[in-house]
C-alpha cells in the first residue's frame, strides 16, 4: 500500500510540469500582456518594463526561471497585483474558496445520498420520480441561471439572505453561494446513489442478508450502502478537488474573494506568476484527490488490492 | 412440542394452492401456479425440474423473499408450524426467516457479501437471533466454521468471501444458515456452481448435518442424481406446476409421467457400454403464453389430440402418489411392468 502511493506521488510530478508547462505556453500564444492598456505606451517605457521582467531574454531562459520557481513552490510576486506574493494571494483566497466548496461538497452529499438511495428504495413510485425529476433539472440549470434565480427569490423578493459579497464563516452570506454551488453535484450524486443503489439491491448477497431475517433497515445500511456507494467515491474525489479550489461562476456571480475569482482576473491580466501558481495549485489538488479516492477504494473493498 | 404436532398431523411446512404471479412486460408469467406439498419433521423433500419450471420462485415464495414488483404472491397458504407465514407481518416473518427457516443460494459467488469479513457475516445471525454479544458470535462463528470442515477455522474467519475458494465459501454460507440450527433448511441449487468432486463433499455434509440436527430440508436441483440419495420424498415441477409427487423411491422405479420418465431416462448411466444420452426433445415453454392444453404437450413422445385441447387432471395414483397427465394410470403400469421385468431379468 505503501510503495503504491509512493509511486502514484512520484507520476505525480511529471504530470503538474506537463500542466504547467501546456499553462505557461498558452500564455505565451495569448495575444497582449500584462502592462499594455487601453492606450499605446511609449517604445522606451515599454523596453524598460520587459527589460525589468526578463521579457527580452530568450525563452528558454524565462521558461527556466519558471520552472525554477515552481520546483521551490514559491511562485513569485503578481505582475498586477504590485508587491503581492503568489504564494500569499492564494494563502488568502483559499480559506474563502474552501469554506463554500466544502460546505456545497457536504450538502451536495448528504442531499445527494439521502435522495439517491429514497429513490433507489421505492422505486418507480412518486418519490423517486419526483426526486430524478429534480436531479434532471439540477443537471441542466447552469449555475449562472440557478444564482440569479436564487438571488431574485431569496434576496431581492423575500429579503432573507443577501445577494453578494463575503461575510466569513460561518455567516448567512454563504448561504445562497452554497446552494448555487451544489446544486449540480447533489444531482449528480443523487443519480449516481440512486444506480449503485439500484444494481446491489438487486444482488444476491442482498437476498442472503433478507433471508437472515435482518429488517430493511440493517439489509440496506449494513449490506447495501457500502457496495452502493461505490461509483459515488469515484465522483466525489474530483468533484472535492474542484469545489476545494475555488469556482470561477459562482465567486464572480457572489463577488467572493476567493481562488476562483483571482484566477479569472489573473488570466485576463495576464499575470504569469499568478496563472501559474493557481494553475499548480488546483492540478495538485486534483491530482491529491485522485489518490485519495483510489486508496478509499482499497479501503472500501477488500477485493481491491494494490 | 407435542401438541403442536398434533395439531398440524405432524407436517412442519403446509404448502396449499401456492401461486406467484411476475408482471413482466411480456405478460403475466405465472411462475408458480397452484404448487401444494406438505413436508414432515425431519424429513427431506427433493425438488426437481428444469431451469425456469418455478422450483426456486416457490422457495422465495415460502420467505416471501420473491422481489416485489415484480414478483407477487396471488393466493395461497405457506402454514409453518401452524403460522400462515402469507398472511403474518413483516416482523414476525422477519423473526421465522434465519432463525426456523434458512437458506442457501445456488452461487457463493455472489450470495456472501463481498464487502463483509465472513466472521461478521456469520455473526450477524446469531446476534440477531439468538441475542449474542459479540464475544460469544464470534466463538460461536468459529464453531460453525469448524463444523462445515473449514480448516484452519480461527484463523481464516476474518478473511472476506473472495479469500476463499467456491466450495469453501458454500460451506461458509451453510455454516451461516445451521447458526441459529433452524427447523428447516431450504438449499436452493447448492451445488450447481461447484465442481463435481466438490458437489460431492457439500451434499454429503449437508446429509451430515440433517442427521446431526434433526433439520427438516427442502433441497431444490436440476440434477436428478443429486436427490436420489438424499431425499424421502419429491416433486417434480414443470411450467409452474407439479407434473408428479412421490416418494423418492416409488417415483424413481414407476414414475407414473411422462415426464418425469424422459428425465430419469437423461441420467447418464455409467454402467452402459456407450450409446447417446437420451434427451426430452425442445425446450421448456415460454411461461407468459402457455397453450390450453398440458404444457408438456410440445415435447411429450406419447401425445394424443386431448393433451392439446384439455388440461390434464392431477391423478391420484397411490395414497401418496400423484401425476399430473391424461394418462397417468396408463404410464404408472407401464413403469411397473418394466420395473417387474427388470427386477425378473436380474433374478435370471
Amino acid at each position: 500500500m505503501l510503495r503504491f502511493v509512493l509511486r502514484r506521488l512520484l507520476i505525480t510530478i511529471p504530470t503538474i510540469l506537463v500542466v504547467i508547462t501546456l499553462t505557461w505556453g498558452l500564455i505565451r500564444l495569448a495575444p497582449g500582456n500584462f502592462y499594455s492598456g487601453e492606450k499605446p505606451i511609449p517604445k522606451a517605457i515599454e523596453n524598460n518594463i520587459r527589460e525589468k521582467y526578463g521579457l527580452n531574454k530568450p525563452w528558454y531562459v524565462q521558461y527556466g526561471k519558471m520552472m525554477g520557481h515552481v520546483l521551490l513552490l514559491d511562485f513569485g510576486t503578481s505582475l498586477k497585483y504590485e508587491g503581492q506574493s503568489v504564494n500569499g494571494i492564494i494563502a488568502r483566497s483559499l480559506p474563502v474558496s474552501a469554506a463554500i466548496g466544502l460546505s456545497a461538497y457536504l450538502l451536495a452529499l448528504l442531499v445527494g445520498i439521502t435522495l439517491g438511495s429514497f429513490a433507489a428504495l421505492k422505486q418507480n413510485s412518486k418519490l423517486d420520480y419526483a426526486s430524478m425529476a429534480l436531479a434532471m433539472v439540477g443537471i441542466s440549470v447552469p449555475n449562472f441561471v440557478l444564482g440569479p434565480i436564487l438571488v431574485l427569490i431569496f434576496s431581492l423578493t423575500l429579503y432573507w439572505l443577501p445577494p453578494a459579497r463575503w461575510y466569513g464563516f460561518p455567516s448567512r452570506g454563504m448561504v445562497l453561494p452554497v446552494l448555487t454551488l451544489s446544486g449540480i453535484y447533489m444531482a449528480y450524486i443523487a443519480r449516481l446513489t440512486r444506480a449503485g443503489m439500484l444494481e446491489v439491491l438487486r444482488s444476491d448477497y442482498i437476498r442472503t442478508a433478507r433471508s437472515k431475517g435482518l429488517s430493511e433497515r440493517q439489509v440496506v445500511m449494513r449490506h447495501a450502502l457500502r457496495g452502493g456507494l461505490m461509483p459515488v467515491v469515484s465522483f466525489t474525489g474530483p468533484a472535492l478537488a474542484f469545489l476545494l479550489t475555488g469556482t470561477v461562476v459562482v465567486e464572480r456571480l457572489f463577488t467572493l474573494p476567493g481562488l476562483g475569482n483571482y484566477f479569472i482576473q489573473a488570466s485576463l491580466n495576464r499575470d504569469e506568476p499568478l496563472i501559474i501558481g493557481i494553475v499548480s495549485f488546483i492540478a495538485i489538488t486534483l491530482l491529491l484527490m485522485n489518490l485519495v479516492v483510489d486508496i478509499a477504494y482499497a479501503y472500501l473493498d477488500p477485493r481491491i488490492r494494490y | 412440542m407435542l401438541p403442536i404436532e398434533m395439531t398440524n398431523n405432524g407436517n412442519l411446512l403446509e404448502v396449499t394452492d401456492l401461486r406467484t404471479y411476475f408482471d413482466t412486460e411480456d405478460g403475466i408469467v405465472k411462475a408458480v401456479d397452484g404448487i401444494s406439498f406438505q413436508l414432515k419433521r425431519g424429513e427431506t423433500l427433493g425438488i426437481v425440474g428444469e431451469s425456469g419450471s418455478g422450483k426456486s420462485v416457490t422457495n422465495l415464495s415460502i420467505l416471501r423473499l420473491v422481489p416485489t414488483p415484480p414478483g407477487k404472491i396471488v393466493s395461497g397458504e405457506v402454514i409453518f408450524d401452524g403460522q400462515d407465514l402469507l398472511t403474518l407481518n413483516n416482523e414476525a416473518v422477519r423473526h421465522i426467516r434465519g432463525r426456523r427457516i434458512a437458506m442457501i443460494f445456488q452461487d457463493p459467488m455472489t450470495s456472501l457479501n463481498p464487502f463483509m469479513k465472513v466472521s461478521r457475516q456469520l455473526m450477524e445471525m446469531t446476534r440477531l437471533h439468538l441475542g449474542h454479544t459479540k464475544q460469544q458470535a464470534y466463538e460461536h462463528a468459529v464453531k460453525m466454521l469448524e463444523t462445515v470442515g473449514i480448516p484452519d477455522a480461527r484463523a481464516r474467519a476474518d478473511n472476506y468471501p473472495h479469500e476463499f475458494s467456491g466450495g469453501m465459501r458454500q460451506r461458509v454460507m451453510i455454516a451461516m444458515a445451521l447458526s441459529c440450527e433452524p427447523e428447516l433448511l431450504i438449499a436452493d441449487e447448492p451445488t450447481t456452481a461447484l465442481d463435481v468432486t466438490i458437489q460431492a463433499q457439500i451434499l454429503e455434509l449437508i446429509k451430515r448435518l440433517k442427521q446431526a440436527t434433526g433439520t427438516s430440508v427442502i433441497l431444490i436441483t436440476h440434477d436428478l442424481g443429486i436427490v436420489a440419495g438424499m431425499t424421502d420424498h419429491l416433486l417434480v415441477m414443470y411450467a409452474g406446476k407439479i407434473f408428479e409427487q412421490a416418494p423418492t423411491k416409488e417415483l424413481f422405479a414407476t414414475p407414473g409421467n411422462p415426464y418425469t420418465k424422459g428425465l430419469l431416462r437423461s441420467v447418464p448411466d455409467p454402467t452402459a457400454e456407450q450409446g447417446e444420452l437420451y434427451q426430452i426433445p425442445g425446450l421448456p415453454p415460454d411461461v407468459a403464453h402457455l397453450p390450453p392444453g398440458c404444457p408438456f404437450a410440445a415435447r411429450c413422445d406419447r401425445v394424443q389430440e386431448i393433451c392439446h385441447r384439455e388440461f390434464p387432471p392431477f391423478v391420484q395414483l397411490t395414497a401418496d402418489h400423484c401425476s399430473l397427465c391424461h394418462f397417468a394410470h396408463e404410464v404408472y403400469e407401464e413403469s411397473r411392468a418394466e420395473t417387474a421385468g427388470r427386477s425378473s431379468e436380474s433374478k435370471l
